[in-house]
């Protein structure tokens, strides 16, 4: 068969070195290895790393920021207890100056109270006396009227009138 | 594909020789041709995977970051990240490089006349022990840059002086091995595409008998050019370990 005819070829042909080929080979491998690391390698490399800072730097902000988060949560915190604590005060301080001016509404209301209540009685003193005086002269011309009457011109008017005028105040001495 | 061939090694390559009149100046213009479809097409690729470089990665992006974070894994398995990073284009360059090569001899083969013009360019012997070389070479430059010349001859008396000779040869046994490993495994698959193409256009029997392995061992080969690529850079980043790092 001629495939057995071909195996005995093979050794015919291998084993021929050519110097050309070796400094091809070594010329177009070193251009290769310039040229593919300057057009393809070393862009892919850059921008591997590249890739790598900015993975690096995306981790490290991200990590700044939840710390920033944390704190600003803490003071907002804090922030809101001093909140409740000024919220509680106030509103202590607006029942005290309550419970206050109601005791001082209480107070002058009293007060008025006893004010007017002082002037009313002087006043019914007032009237009382007033009542007293007219009683007094009502009393003592009824009383020369009736005597006039009863004694009939025994005295006259004037000696009468001192007679109970006399009289009157001999009572109201007395008294 | 020429129809006469049985597999491709009944072609010649496209030798040109003394060329500019060097007598030592030979080049196979297949090879050549590879390596500059294979680097064309790495660089292609790479340029269209960074075109739009976004902070949040879509489609080709995630790509392209996914095979650096490998390469970068690749690097930390071997060495500190602190040193081992200057090395991080390298090593994206071989894997790249190496693994699209092993493919290109996958997808198909091809020759025009007599002469096999499209192959991997891995599977010559000349250019795996280039890269092998060059890599074995770039060691011992950084070992020397990194940790100075004194500590660096200073390793090869360890445990004790006697092993002088034996890290001398394993000096040249790692190149040789880390080259040929690469050679002959994608060597040894084109052999094996070839013969079974061949026998797929033999005959309508040899078609329905080949066309099943034929695409069993297409994508075994897949598999096998990317094994190959992440071994080969992972070995170089062993390799330079071991001499640009204290602790070993």
């Amino acid at each position: 068969m001629q495939v057995f005819t071909g195996f005995s070829i093979i050794n015919a042909s291998v084993g021929s070195l050519q110097v050309g080929d070796m400094l091809a080979q070594l010329f177009f491998f070193i251009v290769l290895l310039v040229l593919i690391r300057k057009f393809a390698w070393g862009p892919l490399m850059s921008m591997m790393q590249k890739r790598e800072e900015y993975v690096a730097s995306e981790i490290e902000a991200a990590e700044k920021s939840r710390a920033e988060a944390e704190r600003a949560q803490e003071e907002a915190t804090v922030q809101l207890k001093q909140t409740k604590q000024e919220a509680q005060k106030i509103i202590e301080d607006a029942r005290n100056v309550g419970a206050r001016q109601e005791q001082e509404i209480v107070d002058s209301a009293r007060k008025e109270a006893e004010r007017i209540k002082r002037a009313a009685q002087e006043e019914i003193q007032n009237e009382k006396e007033k009542a007293i005086q007219a009683l007094q002269d009502k009393v003592a011309s009824l009383s020369v009227l009736i005597a006039s009457k009863v004694i009939e011109k025994e005295i006259s008017a004037q000696d009468q009138e001192k007679l109970i005028n006399d009289y009157i105040k001999e009572v109201g001495e007395e008294q | 594909m020429h129809g006469s061939g049985v597999n491709k090694m009944d072609h010649e390559a496209p030798i040109v020789e003394d060329v500019f009149g060097i007598p030592w100046l030979d080049f196979n213009l297949s090879n050549v041709v590879m390596m500059a479809v294979a680097s064309l097409i790495v660089f292609i690729l790479c340029v269209l995977g960074v075109r739009k470089l976004q902070m949040k990665p879509t489609g080709a992006q995630n790509f392209m970051e996914w095979a650096l974070d490998f390469v970068k894994g690749i690097i930390n398995g071997a060495m500190d990240w602190k040193t081992g990073k200057i090395f991080l284009p390298l090593a994206l360059t071989l894997i790249t490089y190496i693994f699209v090569s092993n493919l290109l001899g996958v997808i198909t083969m091809a020759t025009f006349g007599h002469e096999l013009w499209w192959k991997s360019p891995t599977s010559d012997p000349g250019i795996t022990l280039t890269l092998s070389t060059m890599v074995i070479l770039l060691t011992h430059f950084y070992g020397i840059k990194m940790r100075g010349a004194k500590e660096y001859g200073k390793d090869f008396l360890k445990p004790f002086p006697a092993f002088l000779p034996i890290k001398l040869v394993e000096e040249f046994a790692n190149t040789m091995t880390l080259g040929l490993r690469l050679f002959g495994n994608i060597y040894a698959g084109e052999v094996l595409l070839g013969l079974l193409a061949g026998l797929t256009s033999s005959s309508v029997l040899g078609f329905f008998g080949g066309a099943i392995p034929m695409l069993a061992w297409q994508g075994f080969s897949i598999f096998i050019g990317g094994i190959q690529a992440f071994i080969f850079t992972t070995l170089a980043m062993v390799y330079m370990s071991h001499k640009v790092s204290n602790d070993h």
